[in-house]
């Protein structure tokens, strides 16, 4: 089971989890990617994202099918928002069960590292200066295929 | 020719629309973006770009036909 979401609405996490539970599960790991208050020295009051919807959700799909492939795992999901954001709020949840715990983190590991590098979703950091910017995580790449990866902001 | 184009993020405030139709003699996603980046002044240079073709991610150099959509991809920052 694999199953990519955009949303502009809070994430339920108790419904994201129990969509993963499987009686061949036997761990279940999640990550969850926060608003934080300063990015590269700069204080950050908000941000908003932005996506390519239909090839975001495609990507996302294959990068799910990806992690299933390759670590062998039961069921993996991941929601990511879209919209206006304050600092503290999710930005994106991944779920994943599988037999054992190795392989549940590992694929949670692999899924959050492909989407900052291949989804075309962007980021515009609001600063409490009043300031914005458009902020690249890398160029599109793939994380787990030695390309490398920096954070700087992106030309604007 | 015509393309449709849709804007995101830089481009799309660099252009001042989110989404287009242009009537072009571009024969490639290459020629269409020096194009338009001629008309709208992106900042962005092609080599800092993704394009996808029909919501899927393709070539600079395949050959586009009539009603094809191109997005071009700035760098992104989902996570």
């Amino acid at each position: 089971m694999t199953h990519f979401q955009l949303t502009a609405a809070p994430v339920d996490l108790a419904a994201q989890r129990a969509a993963l539970r499987d009686p061949r599960s036997g761990g279940f790991c999640a990550f969850e990617g926060w608003v934080r208050d300063e990015n590269e020295g700069r204080a950050v009051s908000g941000l908003e994202y932005e996506a390519y919807a239909p090839l975001a959700i495609s990507e996302g799909e294959r990068i799910l099918d990806e992690a299933m492939q390759r670590y062998g795992v039961t069921a993996a999901s991941a929601v990511h928002r879209v919209g206006d954001l304050k600092v503290g709020d999710l930005a994106v949840w991944i779920g994943v069960s599988a037999p054992h715990r190795d392989e549940a983190f590992r694929a949670c590991r692999y899924i959050i590292d492909e989407i900052k590098q291949r989804l075309p979703i962007w980021k515009k950091e609001h600063y409490l200066d009043g300031d914005t910017a458009w902020v690249a995580c890398t160029h599109i790449g793939h994380a787990h295929a030695g390309h490398s990866h920096a954070h700087e902001p992106a030309a604007r | 020719m015509r393309v449709n184009l849709q804007y995101f993020a830089q481009l799309r405030e660099q252009a001042g629309i989110g989404d287009e139709v242009v009537d072009t003699s571009a024969a490639t996603p290459r020629e269409l973006y020096a194009e338009l980046r001629a008309r709208h002044g992106f900042s962005l240079s092609a080599d800092s770009l993704k394009v996808a073709v029909n919501e899927r991610f393709g070539d600079w150099q395949q050959a586009l036909v009539d009603g094809d959509t191109v997005v071009f991809v700035p760098p992104v920052a989902g996570g």
